[in-house]
């Protein structure tokens, strides 16, 4: 699955891919952008939750909860 | 130019900000940063006691100010909100960028988080295109060192062209060197020349058509470069704000607004809409942290937070997670209660010991009875047992407490339970506040500001009271030792207390979540709003600053409090069972009078009168019981909880009055204090009285609901 572009939400845990593309709007999105999430990030997906959501990411340094809500705008391409 | 000498200067911080400068001289220093970077820990070690704390005004946005001095000069320093960005999009960045562009501050101190540097500069280059007089303020340092991450602090100083100053505030090293780099900011030695952000040809033109035309009003008062920015980016906020401070509505002037519509066009042109000029900005801001941060920042380890995350991967497991939280909240509670029973026991001993005192005083100045009665039996009384019942557990729970706290697990309390109150419709977040609750629910509710989202935030200050709070832990720990742990002995005793109190905290939450889900799809309509939690590294806690902070700010506060409430309390609980109508005191009256209906949530009419009498402070619940059955008019000393147990018995208590009164301990009314905390932080008499009824009636429906299925089944 290396280079297709899929929401982040299915990126698979310990794997890391690049983010490409915002698809929220508004508020949600100036958060993202505040977290660094712009284009050529780098995001690793640490671990899930035990309640099942939400999932922490590696995020420029910092570890950040996202719930899948948030997460699915969020496209990347696996790396 | 429409800028009245009322309108600037001084005068503006006083009206707008509430700051007071002491002496004219004095320089008004603002402290910004990241949440998280250890900011209120620089703003502790650097002012010491010299600083009060409040709201700014007309928001529910903690304020903190405090003073100090160094070198012969007395700054003000201002701690404003924590935030990732000065772009408005909350509350708190409207004020943290209020302050630092309207607040006139002499200079700006902004925190970052050595561990995390090129995410924390975006804020740092975002208050450059502010202000030049800027100090950057490295902190954890010595996390970095540990870390292994090494940071070139002349370097970072020079390509960003103001001072940087390592520090590391919890060991208060490079605070005199901050200092020092403040005041020469301040006193203009030198002139700092920040970076500048270059964006893509678009912007720039477009900023270049816009810009003179803003120069010529703002006269300097504001960056004329970031204002042209935010009016290209739609930035409502930032108007208004210049229309209330500077006094001046640029949108009045023709010139701008044609200008402005011109530069929209060119933008529009090279195809930049609103949501990608916020994207290039970003975009631009993050492309020059990470120039910086490659030249300045190097890791010796690649997995410098292996700790971390192997920590995380415990703590936060799919498996032991919850387990883990739940062991911990079992292991804090039988630490306090095994903990607090001794000194609790002494401190009775101790403070009846001086009530004889008192009582031998007031007979040999012969003073009329009644005197002696309301003064010793009414109020002495009621605050003795107060503060022996309330203080050893609180002096064990809030540092046990601050130490997770510290330690940095809170957050992943809400990371471990986030999808429940997703499924319930509300944030995260909650279970922070709630954990805040845990301690005294009126700091519960403070805290609920923590979260963004009104309708969210109200949900999660409406339902505060179902965490029984410390006042709320004697009643519920009295009762299970009486009635379901009283024939074990030994250890096991006080697993079994602790594990009951750990289960009647576990149907708190359960209630929480159930009644945040039926105001979800009711009163408070609407989904769930974004979410996006910070997992901080895990931090070495500072033992002495713990106790200090958790004795001074927390338990000392807390019992004041309740001493305040208690002692009028006593009062008048003495009055209304010592003046008698027609025969029967006052309390029997009103306990007749409740009866009928107290029987139906299988209580009675005392138990009942009890938790109305209580509304001031939770603590006196099971002492006006008490009080009640024995008809001696004044609070009791009883030796032992077996004797309280016979004494509560022979008063017709059954297991399942007290399953009663442990229910209703947990779902009642707001205490006074906490009632008066919600309506400061709602601004509203309506929900102050959601918050008081919500809780009241579930607790009534749920008791009635045991105690008639019971009745029925023939169980009590």
């Amino acid at each position: 699955m290396n280079g297709s572009l899929i929401p982040l939400n299915f990126l698979p845990l310990g794997r890391k891919g690049k983010v490409k593309e915002l698809t929220s709007d508004g508020n949600l999105r100036r958060r993202m952008l505040d977290l660094g999430l712009i284009r050529d990030t780098e995001v690793e997906a640490l671990q899930v939750s035990p309640s099942g959501d939400p999932v922490a990411y590696f995020i420029r340094g910092a570890v950040i909860a996202l719930r899948s809500e948030e997460a699915s705008k969020i496209m990347v391409e696996v790396s | 130019m429409g800028l009245t000498s009322d309108s600037t200067g001084i005068s503006v911080l006083e009206k707008e900000f509430n700051i007071k400068r002491i002496t004219p001289n004095d320089k008004v220093i603002a402290l910004a940063g990241n949440p998280n970077v250890g900011k209120s820990t620089i703003f502790n070690s650097l002012t010491g006691l010299n600083q009060h704390t409040g709201n700014w005004p007309g928001k529910t946005v903690a304020n903190a100010q405090g003073t100090v001095r160094h070198k012969n000069e007395n700054y003000i320093l201002v701690d404003i909100p924590g935030t990732y960005s000065l772009m408005a999009n909350s509350v708190e960045e409207e004020i943290a960028r209020d302050f630092i562009c309207f607040g006139e501050p002499d200079a700006v101190i902004v925190v970052a988080d050595a561990t995390l540097l090129e995410r924390n500069l975006n804020l740092v280059l975002q208050t450059l295109e502010i202000t030049n007089k800027v100090v950057v303020c490295v902190n954890l340092i010595d996390e970095a060192k540990r870390k292994k991450i090494n940071i070139n602090i002349k370097k970072l100083s020079k390509l960003l062209g103001v001072p940087v100053v390592a520090t590391s505030a919890s060991k208060g090293e490079g605070l005199n060197e901050l200092l020092d780099a403040v005041s020469i900011v301040t006193d203009g030695y030198i002139k700092p020349s920040p970076v500048k952000i270059k964006y893509v040809d678009a912007i720039e033109s477009a900023v270049s058509i816009l810009e003179p035309y803003i120069k010529q009003h703002l006269n300097d008062k504001l960056n004329s470069r970031w204002v042209a920015l935010k009016l290209l980016d739609g930035d409502s906020t930032l108007l208004e704000a210049i229309n209330r401070y500077l006094g001046f509505n640029l949108f009045k002037d023709e010139d701008i607004t044609q200008k402005l519509d011109e530069a929209i066009n060119i933008l529009c042109d090279a195809g930049i809409t609103k949501d990608i000029l916020r994207d290039k900005i970003v975009c631009s801001l993050y492309a020059v942290a990470e120039e910086i941060t490659s030249q300045t920042v190097s890791f010796e380890r690649e997995k410098y937070d292996y700790l971390d995350r192997k920590i995380d991967r415990i703590l936060a497991s799919k498996t032991f997670g919850i387990p883990i939280m739940l062991a911990l909240l079992g292991a804090i509670l039988w630490i306090t209660i095994t903990g607090a029973n001794y000194p609790s026991q002494l401190l009775a001993d101790g403070l009846f010991w001086i009530e004889d005192r008192l009582s031998d005083f007031f007979y040999s100045i012969s003073a009329p009875e009644w005197v002696h009665g309301v003064l010793v039996m009414g109020v002495y009384r009621t605050l003795a047992w107060v503060v022996s019942v309330m203080l050893p557990p609180m002096a064990i729970f809030f540092p046990l407490f601050t130490l997770l706290e510290d330690l940095g697990y809170l957050p992943r309390v809400a990371f471990n339970l986030d999808n429940f109150f997703k499924k319930a419709c509300c944030h995260g977040k909650q279970a922070l506040t709630m954990c805040m609750g845990l301690g005294c629910n009126a700091a519960g509710i403070i805290g609920c500001r923590i979260i963004d989202s009104p309708r969210e935030r109200l949900i999660a200050i409406l339902t505060n009271n179902f965490v029984p709070c410390n006042g709320r832990f004697p009643t519920l720990i009295a009762i299970i030792t009486m009635f379901f742990a009283g024939s074990v002995l030994g250890p096991a005793k006080s697993v079994i207390q602790a594990l009951m109190l750990v289960s009647v905290l576990v149907l708190g939450v359960v209630i929480t979540l159930l009644v945040s889900k039926i105001l979800s799809k009711t009163l408070l309509k609407g989904l769930p709003s974004s979410f996006a939690l910070e997992l901080p590294p895990y931090r070495k806690p500072q033992v002495g600053r713990i106790i200090v902070r958790s004795i001074f700010d927390r338990t000392l506060f807390v019992l004041g409090r309740a001493v305040m409430v208690a002692a009028p309390a006593g009062l008048i609980i003495w009055f209304m069972a010592n003046v008698q109508v027609g025969g029967v005191s006052i309390l029997n009256h009103c306990a007749n009078f409740l009866n009928p209906f107290a029987q139906l949530i299988g209580m009675d009419g005392f138990i009942l009168m009890a938790f109305i009498l209580g509304f001031p402070a939770n603590e006196i619940v099971v002492p006006i019981i008490i009080m009640s059955y024995m008809a001696t008019g004044s609070m009791i000393e009883l030796d032992s909880l077996e004797q309280l147990r016979e004494l509560l018995v022979s008063n017709g208590w059954t297991w399942l009055t007290a399953v009663c009164v442990m229910l209703f301990s947990l779902m009642h009314f707001p205490c006074g204090t906490t009632c008066l905390t919600i309506r400061k932080e709602t601004q509203s008499l309506e929900w102050t009285i959601a918050a008081f009824l919500i809780p009241t009636i579930t607790g009534i429906l749920i008791c009635f609901i045991v105690a008639n299925t019971a009745r029925l089944l023939g169980l009590a």
